[in-house]
């Protein structure tokens, strides 16, 4: 049995023919080749999957594709829409808030996610907001740092 | 991870839902997925169909009228904790669902996927059974009511039939005097309730007149705890007496109780007292206002 869908990805709509089992991540990932989405526990713990659903974050290892169906979705790729970089982007490079870089696309989006809700958030705020991103290059410190650069670069 | 194959139905009303569900007996039932996904990712279910009711508009929203808050099934944790109805009405509830997870599974699971999944290291249902919560159930046949504190039966097993569906939820709206609160013990690495503590307390001329105070994460069901609430009423809820009714929370909680790497029964039990008294302290103090 295979579904129809139609998801916009970075502002680009792809219809596609999906097993309903299919999740949102491999459909990112394996049917449309997008591989800044990561997939790291599989079980919503890690948040290596993060992406934006209509705007707001969701983990895409436990989503499935036809529940994003007509659902516009932004992953890293599509974060910064003129083709450099997105102020979080910016102040994950400046403030070195990563290290191997796996966990970073989910950081972002789900530091994203923490500005959209809360636009001046305190380090408690931010560190509650990325409760369920883990880093295992033991790199919080930093992240945390480039959050809050993000947040003063908007506010300055 | 994949799941296993299944077919997909996707309802539009809560009357296709019905009759999907009479259709297909053995079916799941897809709200926001947080509790079935992962089920069928670790193949421990392998319904041949699944009926998505994640777009019904009618089991959307929160509602306040005729001194009843009504919650609609679909309404996610992240809709829930920033409810100003909830916030107003039920505190520990809009508590209960800040503290589920992380923001990104906030965002997609969804009260009645949560309840009717029934996982007693949840926090939701401990704190409907304290806010006296009913929960409407709908079949083809027709619907019913079932008080919270009757709906959850023991581990992942609630008195929803199989060809029911929870369509909403419906909450006293807060009286005068009244206060909740929730407070948790949760796991530092999954965020799942080791100890939560649900509290609604009425306060009339400065004593205590209701009590109502539910224990979840550490037995397979939402318990009860009548001797503390028995100690409260009566009583003026100094700092002092709301410690000493919550030391009766561990004589409540009986022999059902559960244990795993982390925290041992015998932890819990004993620390429990601990998560009772910051409930019961911060649902007094929001009695005045």
């Amino acid at each position: 049995m295979t579904i129809p869908v139609s998801i916009a990805i970075n502002g680009r709509r792809y219809d596609r023919e999906v097993e309903p089992r299919l999740l949102l991540v491999h459909f990112i990932r394996d049917t449309l080749g997008l591989t800044g989405t990561k997939v790291g526990c599989d079980t919503s713990q890690c948040g290596a999957c993060t992406v934006l659903l209509d705007g707001a974050a969701v983990k895409s290892c436990t989503c499935l594709a036809v529940q994003a169906d007509g659902a516009e979705i932004t992953t890293i790729e599509g974060l910064a829409d003129d083709g450099g970089l997105h102020p979080l982007q910016e102040s994950f490079w400046n403030k070195h808030g990563l290290q191997c870089g796996f966990c970073t696309p989910g950081m972002i989006l789900a530091a994203h996610e923490i500005l959209r809700t809360n636009p001046d958030p305190s380090d408690e705020e931010i560190r509650h907001g990325l409760e369920g991103n883990f880093c295992r290059c033991t790199g919080y410190q930093n992240i945390v740092r480039a959050v809050r650069d993000a947040v003063q670069e908007e506010t300055s | 991870m994949f799941a296993p194959e299944f077919s997909y139905h996707r309802a539009s009303s809560i009357a296709e839902a019905g009759r999907l569900l009479a259709e297909h007996p053995g079916a799941k039932v897809l709200a926001g997925g947080h509790s079935l996904i992962p089920i069928l990712k670790l193949r421990l279910a392998a319904p041949a169909v699944v009926i998505d009711i994640g777009r019904i508009p009618e089991m959307k929203g929160i509602a306040a009228g005729n001194g009843t808050v009504t919650i609609g099934a679909l309404t996610t944790h992240a809709e829930l904790a920033s409810s100003e109805i909830v916030r107003a009405n039920a505190r520990a509830l809009a508590e209960a669902a800040a503290q589920i997870g992380d923001p990104a599974v906030r965002n997609r699971g969804t009260i009645g996927g949560n309840v009717a999944h029934a996982d007693p290291a949840s926090d939701l249902p401990q704190a409907l059974v304290a806010l006296g919560a009913t929960f409407r159930l709908t079949s083809p046949e027709g619907a019913r009511s079932v008080a919270a504190e009757d709906f959850f039966e023991g581990l992942m097993t609630t008195s929803l039939r199989e060809d029911e569906l929870l369509t909403s939820i419906e909450l006293p709206a807060a009286g005068p005097g009244r206060g909740s609160a929730y407070a948790k013990l949760a796991h530092p690495a999954s965020r799942y309730a080791v100890i939560g503590a649900a509290a609604s307390v009425t306060v009339a001329g400065g004593k205590c007149t209701a009590a109502s105070v539910v224990l979840g994460g550490l037995t397979s069901r939402p318990t009860r705890a009548p001797s503390v609430e028995a100690s409260l009423v009566g009583q003026t809820p100094s700092e002092a007496v709301i410690a000493a009714a919550a030391k009766n929370a561990a004589g409540d909680l009986g022999d059902d109780l559960m244990g795993d790497i982390y925290a041992s029964e015998e932890y819990r039990k004993a620390v429990a007292h601990v998560w009772v008294r910051r409930a019961l302290a911060a649902a007094a103090a929001r009695c005045a206002g």
